[in-house]
């Protein structure tokens, strides 16, 4: 299994080396040790490889993933799994502010604590945080779903689109246009895949309330000023 | 025989003149602020203001049609390994699909090629049409994303991180209903017929640290191989260019207020931002004060009309002009042919703004699939890359008659100013003086 040691190996040779797997190449797990704190660490992977970052990373770790899979043994900085558009980013510990910003694909899963902005104009990508998310989570979210073992922090879901938003906690507060929705049965069965695709076994879906669009911002009326 | 006083004539107010009385009304019709395309209408010092000096008995002129005078720009060298080359400093603006229909696209992509230079995507992503028609494509990285994604930054040519715009600094983008076809709902990943709003700001990454951090990781995404520009709206240039420098820009993009949009409020418009020419001189300042002048390389846009237009920018500092409005005026908006189905509309073929209605009878900013027919691609592009030709030629006139074998070579000092303001603003003399006001001078 290839190993870049950080500490050691220029940031640009790890990304330039993932960037050149190709189909038919025989090596298909990497490590990367001695992250520490790096920005930028296996951005741009379009390849199906498993990716083991041995430590904490900066900003964009994960970005615009595509059919990989890494692992972050530590916790991420800002922007983790930014616009991933396939494939798997799982954080071990907590996430930094914007994780899975603009995500359009792929499945986000933060063992920890995510802060503010989780999941802000997701375009499809799955995210589950075990933890707890910070305020304006799925800001101007479009698609995908952003599922929360813990609690949510304020203006959940403002300006909210077609995301769904499921959290088992407490809410502290929710934000413009995003409302609490019926949880029907094809909701129950959506969570409980996503669930089952994360590795929670400890959390039923029936636990859960589900949050989305009222719509009523879709279309400006001035009778709405207030809201905006 | 009786005295009459003689009547005074009728008179409305400056202050209260009849368009803005026609705006209040609306207002209080409709309870929504007026939404526009296009920059500022208001009179604005403007290159207009400036004229070359030309030859005189201390400078000769080179021969026209004889002596060569360059006209070619190279964009990106600072980092990039693949810097994009145009064989003239007039690029085209990002504009989106969906703001624009596709056949206009298409004819920006196939005018620019044909001229030698580059277009740009815009709030949208990538369509294949300007894809296949562009040979230099510029891939803007916009606050919502909409369309983004790592195969079409690996397929650019170059990338923009957009920060603002000059219509609207500080605001973000507006789509309206009506424009969201399917096709244009797709690409965003948006239901059909909603009101799209763009962030006004990236979701990821504030001021001038994280955006170093970004460039980076476009960077690594793209192995270092695309140049990156920062564009910034018209607000603050020093700053905004000295802050794009030092968070690792290739080229800074500054866009005056009478740069275009595809749709905002008409107050925004009208009322935030500084006008072009009042731009350039701070920015050329940053780029000297950091020894990054002609390293970095500097865009200019906001009103560009015509090869005067372009020798005084680049005489001020600017490496390239980047034109919208007067390129889509080029492929057909606004043309008189469509006369009767403006003035159906209730207004001109001269004055048209409403582009967020998605009615543009010239089919350009619709997504109107019968109006977008009377779009052709390739005799609107061919226009366009004749437009872009005069003004290459038109600079080149101009530089030619100051004694300059390149258009680059054009600096401050072949130009003066006819107004105080524009003297001020673009720091060179007023005309019949050595007096640069804030400068000394008599």
């Amino acid at each position: 299994m290839p190993t870049y040691d950080l500490a050691a190996t220029p940031l640009r040779d790890l990304n330039q080396a993932l960037h050149n797997i190709a189909p038919g190449d025989n090596d298909r797990q990497f490590s990367v040790v001695n992250p520490r704190g790096h920005h930028a660490v296996a951005v741009g992977v379009h390849a199906p490889v498993t990716i083991d970052v041995m430590g904490s990373v900066g900003y964009y770790c994960g970005s615009m993933n595509d059919e990989a899979t890494i692992t972050i043994h530590g916790s991420a900085g800002p922007g983790v799994a930014e616009n991933m558009m396939s494939g798997t980013v799982i954080v071990k510990g907590d996430a930094s502010q914007y994780a899975g910003a603009t995500g359009c694909g792929g499945l986000l899963v933060i063992e920890g604590n995510a802060s503010s902005r989780c999941g802000i104009s997701m375009k499809g990508i799955d995210i589950v945080v075990r933890g707890s998310i910070g305020h304006m989570s799925a800001f101007m979210g479009q698609a995908g779903n952003l599922v929360v073992l813990g609690d949510a922090g304020e203006a959940l879901g403002d300006s909210l689109y077609e995301a769904r938003i499921f959290v088992r906690g407490k809410v502290k507060s929710l934000g413009a246009d995003c409302v609490e929705k019926e949880m029907r049965p094809e909701h129950l069965e959506l969570l409980a895949g996503l669930l089952d695709k994360a590795g929670v076994t400890d959390a039923r879906p029936q636990e859960f309330s589900r949050y989305g669009s009222s719509r009523k911002l879709y279309n400006f009326h001035v009778d709405n000023a207030d809201a905006y | 025989m009786s005295y009459h006083n003689p009547p005074t004539e009728p008179r409305i107010s400056a202050t209260f003149d009849e368009y803005t009385m026609s705006e209040i009304r609306r207002a209080a019709a409709t309870g929504i602020y007026d939404i526009r395309g296009g920059g500022a209408k208001r009179k604005l010092p403007h290159f207009d203001d400036l004229l070359f000096l030309g030859a005189s008995i201390s400078r000769y002129p080179l021969e026209g049609y004889r002596e060569k005078c360059g006209t070619d720009v190279v964009l990106g060298a600072r980092h990039a390994k693949k810097p994009i080359e145009l064989k003239i400093p007039i690029t085209i603006a990002g504009m989106s699909f969906g703001s624009l229909s596709g056949p206009a696209k298409e004819a920006l992509g196939r005018g620019a090629t044909m001229a030698g230079t580059s277009t740009t995507t815009g709030d949208g992503g990538m369509t294949e049409e300007e894809r296949g028609h562009s040979e230099r494509l510029v891939y803007q990285y916009l606050p919502s994303r909409y369309g983004m994604n790592p195969r079409d930054l690996r397929r650019a040519d170059a990338i923009e991180i957009v920060v603002g715009q000059g219509a609207k600094p500080g605001g973000g983008g507006m789509l309206l209903g009506q424009k969201i076809s399917d096709r244009v709902a797709e690409m965003r990943t948006l239901p059909k017929g909603i009101d799209q709003r763009s962030a006004s700001r990236h979701p990821d990454w504030t001021g001038p640290d994280d955006l170093e951090i970004k460039i980076l990781e476009l960077r690594e995404l793209t192995d270092w191989e695309k140049p990156i520009y920062v564009k910034v709206g018209g607000a603050r240039p020093y700053y905004d260019t000295a802050l794009a420098v030092k968070s690792g820009a290739d080229v800074v993009v500054v866009d005056g207020m009478q740069g275009g949009t595809a749709a905002t409020q008409e107050v925004f418009i009208e009322h935030v931002g500084m006008p072009t020419l009042a731009c350039i001189r701070p920015a050329v300042r940053a780029l000297q004060d950091l020894g990054m002048h002609r390293k970095v390389q500097l865009i200019v846009s906001g009103g560009i009309r015509n090869g005067a237009d372009v020798a005084k920018a680049l005489a001020l500092g600017a490496d390239a002009v980047s034109i919208g409005t007067a390129a889509l005026i080029a492929i057909g908006e606004n043309d008189p042919r469509w006369a009767a189905d403006y003035a159906a509309l209730g207004t001109t073929a001269a004055a048209y703004d409403d582009w967020h209605e998605g009615k543009d009878p010239a089919g350009i900013t619709t997504q109107d699939p019968e109006l977008m027919k009377r779009v052709d691609p390739v005799a609107a592009g061919r226009r366009l890359a004749n437009y872009l030709k005069v003004m290459a030629l038109e600079a080149q006139t101009i530089a030619r008659a100051c004694g300059k074998n390149h258009v680059h070579n054009l600096e401050p000092e072949d130009l003066c100013a006819v107004t105080v303001a524009a003297a001020a603003m673009a720091q060179v003399p007023l005309a019949g003086t050595d007096w640069i006001p804030g400068k000394g001078g008599t």
